[in-house]
């Protein structure tokens, strides 16, 4: 039985030095067969093993990590969760998923620091103007909370930020989402680890899959660096990998994967309360509880795994920074770090069925997956027990590509985490 | 940064190029006859190489044309560059998990 984290197991831990704290998810030795292996330990993948056990009854399955939980761009990313997107589609993936933030600390027992402290999308130029405000509009028809600001309710919201953008970047306004904010990423995968492990979920970190087994178009199981294990039904969840495992099992997908940057200062006292994108010149801060400000950079320009990034990025980030938030110049940054991120054509990400029976895909989400990690395990997982997709996956099959109905979030709400 | 070796200018930094994906994919020659699938596989799938891959670039701000660049996406090593239409060099190609 897994302890509950309170008050009192905080004093209690206390008068022991905190030296004797429970572990907080088990890490056994893989079995011979599951009947469901979730291939990849981020964020989604653990979501989705909870949801398998919790809702769907299946317990006898194993999330398969190669490096550590959350190492991936789980542990990377710049923790922004919004649902302010256009399309119809995704404001049902995205709100469902927002809706799952908001009460995800007490159903875990697990401090996420989910704070939402709002999202500001900046517009520089009259054409984001106009799309803005679409979105704005678009966003309150599927009932989700969105409002345009002036230029001067931006300053209100953000004193420290130059309005004229240092001439490059005037501020012509922007939406406000007040119900997003920021959420502590690796406590999000440590949370869903440790209630897996509590309704029995393998976790098995430290193991690649290196292959499948594929007998009349059925997987029949997963060949790892800790052996074979036998299974009916594997979910791909391996962000920036999912070419790389699409290619053991025999098919292709429309992604391209690539660095994804960021970065953060020294810490300073508070100073942005809010998260302030820039999608025009791929510029994005909000501040962390520790007091760094945290910088998210673009994407290279082309294909790469490697987890760093390319420095051209990084210096046209900084300098937009610079221009808009002029008393930022004298800082200094701390570290900076890629993440490989899945990019799909439409920047939408794909769930459903794979062209392999058994397997289910669960990937594409390039830049802004953190945001969705609960609503997108909680329907994959209905998706990979049922056998057919989720309502809300159903628009987001891999198929689209085909059919032509692609659902481009790109041009409708801009590229943004 | 990468050093790009454009086989018309020689090296230079990759800020002067500009990225076109998966290199050796044929468009079919009639779009109107081939199935959606097929279409669908030429316009979408990729390859998305994890180690040695063939991709294409543009030297934007030199010469603007459009050549070959054998890669590796892990190391970023580059192994070479050729032009359109010749064979690409023989590299140890490698992949990774
Ligand atoms: C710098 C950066 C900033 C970002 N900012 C934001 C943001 O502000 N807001 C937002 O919503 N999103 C953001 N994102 C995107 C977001 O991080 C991802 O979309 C999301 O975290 C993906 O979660 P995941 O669980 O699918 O993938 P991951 O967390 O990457 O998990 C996949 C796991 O699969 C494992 N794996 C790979 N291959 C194998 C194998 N062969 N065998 C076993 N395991 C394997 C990997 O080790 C990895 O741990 C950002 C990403 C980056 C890199
Ligand atoms: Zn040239």
């Amino acid at each position: 039985m897994t302890a509950r984290y309170s008050i009192f197991s905080l004093v209690k831990n206390a008068l022991s030095y905190h030296e004797n704290w429970q572990q907080a998810w088990h890490s056994p030795e893989p079995k011979k067969q599951y009947d469901a292996v979730i291939v990849g330990g981020g964020g989604h993948g653990l979501v989705t093993a909870y949801y398998l056990a919790k809702e769907h009854g299946l317990r006898n399955i194993a999330v398969i990590e190669r490096g550590w939980l959350g190492g991936g761009n789980t542990g990377r990313n710049t923790t922004i969760v919004r649902s302010n997107y256009m399309w119809d589609q995704s404001a049902a993936l995205y709100e469902h998923s927002l809706k799952l933030w908001e009460n995800m600390t007490r159903e875990l027992n697990f401090n996420v620091m989910f704070s939402q402290r709002s999202v500001l999308n900046l517009a520089h130029t009259l054409n984001e103007v106009r799309i803005t405000k679409r979105r704005i509009n678009s966003n309150r028809l599927n009932g989700i909370d969105s409002e345009w600001l002036e230029p001067e309710d931006v300053k209100r919201e953000v004193p420290i930020i130059d309005l004229r953008g240092g001439g490059r970047y005037p501020v012509m306004g922007g939406s406000i989402q007040r119900r997003a904010g920021t959420a502590r990423h690796d406590a999000v995968a440590w949370g869903y680890a440790r209630a897996c492990s509590e309704m029995g979920v393998d976790i098995i970190q430290q193991c690649a899959v290196e292959g499948f087994d594929i007998e009349g178009g059925q997987v029949t199981g997963v060949r790892t660096s800790k052996g074979h294990i036998k299974t009916n039904k594997v979910g791909l969840v391996v962000a920036g990998h999912c070419g790389v495992l699409a290619n053991m099992a025999g098919f292709k997908l429309p992604v391209n994967s690539r660095p994804l940057q960021a970065l953060v200062s020294e810490p300073v006292k508070p100073i942005v309360h809010n998260v302030v994108m820039a999608g025009a010149v791929h510029a994005y801060i909000s501040q962390s509880d520790k007091g760094e400000l945290v910088i998210g950079a673009g994407t290279d320009a082309y294909n790469g795994y490697s987890q760093w990034g390319s420095n051209p990025v990084t210096e046209d980030t900084l300098a937009a920074i610079c221009e808009l938030y002029p008393l930022f110049k004298r800082m200094r940054m701390l570290r900076q770090w890629g993440g490989v991120v899945d990019t799909c054509p439409d920047a939408s990400p794909i769930i459903g069925l794979s062209p392999v029976k058994g397997m289910y895909l669960n990937c594409g989400w390039g830049t802004g997956g953190f945001k969705a990690t609960p609503g997108s395990g909680h329907i994959f997982a209905d998706t990979v027990a049922n056998n057919r997709p989720h309502p809300i996956a159903a628009p987001f099959a891999l198929d689209r590509f085909r059919t032509g109905f692609l659902i481009d979030e790109h041009a409708a709400a801009g590229v943004a985490h | 940064m990468l050093r790009i070796p454009c086989p018309y200018c020689g090296e230079r930094t990759e800020n002067e190029f500009s990225y076109g994906g998966e290199a050796h994919k044929v468009r079919p020659e009639r779009p109107e006859e081939v199935s959606d699938a097929q279409w669908a596989d030429y316009l979408f799938l990729q390859k998305n190489t994890k180690g040695t891959f063939y991709e294409r670039w543009v030297h934007t701000y030199g010469c603007r044309r459009w050549f070959n660049v054998v890669r590796d996406t892990l190391t970023n090593e580059v192994h070479g560059s050729y032009k359109m239409g010749e064979e690409p060099p023989k590299v140890d190609e490698k992949t990774y998990v």
